[in-house]
């Protein structure tokens, strides 16, 4: 085995030991970093799959991250208040059910990634990276000057969604239903990479006029890869809304989107398990250099600061070496 | 709605355009010249109207406070471009996103330590408070009047500055062949140094303007730098002439959509419903210009492609 299969089975077992630790010596707080992790893992796969793979660097994610929360937010708070979102021409309750909100939330964030997409793949480079940027904070203002949904207060869902068969309320029950979405997100992203059209798009990022010479149309292969990423981000969006079971426009913040990439860079860019490690770590750190210093976000800084100056590759590079373009 | 609201707005739009375009002039000079993208732009506006606080705070001077506000903001972007920004020139955009984006971290938070958490306040100079009266009996802040005409006399310098001195031959020199230049014995890199802590400085006092207008708080300078990215995305990345009208456009936009959407709504709404809408919509509208910019024009008004 390569040691970054090693290292990434590592990665996962670890994720898994260390809420199942927790839960045996009653630490609730950690379990619910652990989830954290995992859900900010997701939110980074799903970057990735558009910057690792398809070169695309979107500083707007943090878009569908708010869009997918907010799609949790607003089915779930007419739920609560027992009051239809619409009631003409037919009548359309809100939900308390995960997998329904999941199932809407994937529909929505990749709607808007599809238009935004459209609209901002027309222009590549540091045009791109600007364009997603605006389109992301035009939708945080958007929600904050809403008044329907909170406003710049956000919403507050008192009792988290519902999954069949399982008692979400309890930490270590709503750890398992993320991680197993996380598997299952990296497993399908896995597929699609090794796919002809993951292989195609791979193609593009690294050379488009070849690309087009065998006829194949990069802008196409682009726009499918930065919709399947913003599904992807905006289902961890959905999971982070039940997590704190509150949604707000910090959601859409540019620093979310950020923080999304930092994920991807502390890890490795364009690796499978880089932004699980990088959201793992992020989330240590966090921890760690919280209970240091109120302004522990100098360290992060500096930390990253190095890492992007003198580690080029990431964390999995560091450990694992090169990337090994196939098993 | 009265015609003298209108000119009022207009004037505000044009004060806003004017303090955006000393952010975009650096960001797109910084990017003409050495291809890089530069998250951190924001920490200069930041800086320079902390720098003026403090200083006004110590001396009760506003020019000297103005002052040091181009000090200390070109003084941070020669630090930080000859420490740091050096390194990422080679780089591709995305190290430059990230290793920008973490010198805002450091910069936000080491401010906050340095100062707090609370906001400071820069008062407006006596000899320039209160109201002028303009023609049809507009009465208007002078200081945002004077904000319109610093902006437009540094705005008019920097294009002197480019277009007829050594240092901007050399500049736009810079900006088409780096290579030949420096081949022709300039020494690039003190040109770079000096391009960077030029667009700070621009950024600095920029900021030390709208601090005495607004309060001086750390993460002042993120919004400002999303909107100063917008108006050089309109006007083509790297273009001066570009910048400003891009930066005219967004602040006219911005103000004007402010005050008329919620008004124009009011026609056919109840006047709460027609504020909610109008000014949720408002707010979209900057970006919905520079999408409708982009449709037209990928590469901006004046970018080349």
């Amino acid at each position: 085995m390569r040691k970054e299969t090693i290292l990434n089975a590592c990665v996962l077992l670890g994720l898994l030991a260390v809420p199942l630790w927790a839960l045996s010596v009653d630490e609730p707080f950690i379990i619910t970093l652990a989830t954290k992790a995992v859900i900010f893992a997701i939110a980074g796969v799903g970057l990735n799959f558009a910057l690792g793979l398809g070169g695309l660097v979107s500083l707007g994610h943090a878009a569908f991250f708010g869009i997918g929360g907010y799609t949790m937010g607003i089915l779930a708070s007419h739920a609560q208040n027992y009051a239809p979102l619409m009631e003409w021409p037919l009548v359309i309750e809100g939900t308390k059910s995960m997998p329904v909100i999941w199932l809407f939330a994937v529909l929505f964030s990749s709607l808007a990634a599809l238009v935004i997409g459209a609209l901002s793949l027309r222009t590549s480079g540091v045009y791109f990276i600007m364009i997603t940027l605006a389109f992301g904070q035009m939708l945080f203002f958007f929600m904050i000057s809403w008044p329907a949904y909170g406003g710049e207060d956000g919403l507050v869902i008192y009792v988290r969604n519902g999954f069949p068969g399982l008692n979400t309320l309890d930490p270590i029950q709503f750890f398992g239903i993320c991680f197993a979405i996380l598997c299952i997100v990296l497993f399908l992203v896995s597929r699609m990479a090794r796919s002809s059209f993951g292989l195609a798009l791979s193609g593009a990022r690294q050379n488009e006029e070849r690309m087009q010479a065998v006829g194949m149309v990069p802008y196409r292969l682009y726009l499918i890869a930065f919709t399947i990423s913003g599904a992807i981000t905006g289902l961890s969006g959905a999971l982070f809304a039940d997590l704190n079971r509150f949604v707000s426009p910090t959601m859409f913040s540019w620093q979310t989107s950020g923080e999304i990439m930092i994920f991807i860079i502390l890890g490795g860019t364009g690796r499978l398990f880089g932004p699980v490690v990088g959201a793992a770590v992020f989330i240590l750190l966090e921890h760690m250099l919280g209970g240091l210093s109120e302004f522990w976000h100098v360290y992060l800084g500096a930390i990253l600061l190095g890492v992007v100056l003198f580690a080029r590759g990431g964390l999995i590079h560091l450990v694992a070496g090169r990337e090994v373009a196939h098993d | 709605m009265s015609l003298v609201l209108l000119i009022e707005q207009v004037l505000n739009g044009l004060q806003f355009g004017v303090m955006l375009f000393l952010m975009a002039a650096g960001l797109t000079l910084i990017f003409g010249v050495m291809g890089l993208i530069n998250l951190a732009h924001g920490s200069f506006y930041m800086i320079g109207a902390f720098a003026a606080a403090a200083t006004a705070a110590a001396t009760g001077s506003f020019l000297l406070a103005l002052a040091a506000s181009l000090v200390a903001a070109a003084v941070a972007g020669a630090i930080v471009e000859m420490t740091v920004i050096r390194r990422l020139y080679n780089r591709d955009h995305l190290d430059q996103v990230l290793a920008t984006f973490a010198l805002i971290l450091i910069f936000s938070e080491g401010t906050r330590w340095l100062f707090g958490s609370f906001p400071l306040f820069l008062d407006i100079p006596d000899y320039l408070a209160g109201p002028i009266s303009l023609p049809f009996g507009i009465q208007y802040p002078q200081y945002r009047l004077a904000i319109i005409a610093v902006g437009l006399v540094v705005a008019g310098g920097l294009f002197a500055l480019i277009a007829k001195t050594r240092i901007g031959i050399q500049i736009r020199a810079g900006e088409s062949d780096r290579e030949m230049i420096a081949a022709l014995g300039v020494d690039i890199s003190n040109l770079y140094t000096f391009v960077f802590a030029l667009g700070a400085a621009l950024a600095g006092i920029a900021g030390a303007l709208i601090g005495a207008i607004q309060s001086v708080q750390v993460g002042m300078g993120e919004p400002v730098l999303i909107l100063a990215f917008v108006v050089i995305v309109i006007g083509g990345i790297g273009s001066i002439k570009g910048a400003l009208l891009g930066a005219l456009l967004v602040g006219l936009t911005d103000t004007l959509a402010g005050f008329l959407l919620p008004n124009a709504f009011g026609l056919v709404m109840d006047p709460a419903a027609a504020s909610a809408v109008g000014s949720s919509l408002a707010s979209m509208s900057i970006y919905v210009l520079m999408a409708g910019v982009l449709l037209f024009r990928p590469t901006g008004l004046f970018g080349s492609s």
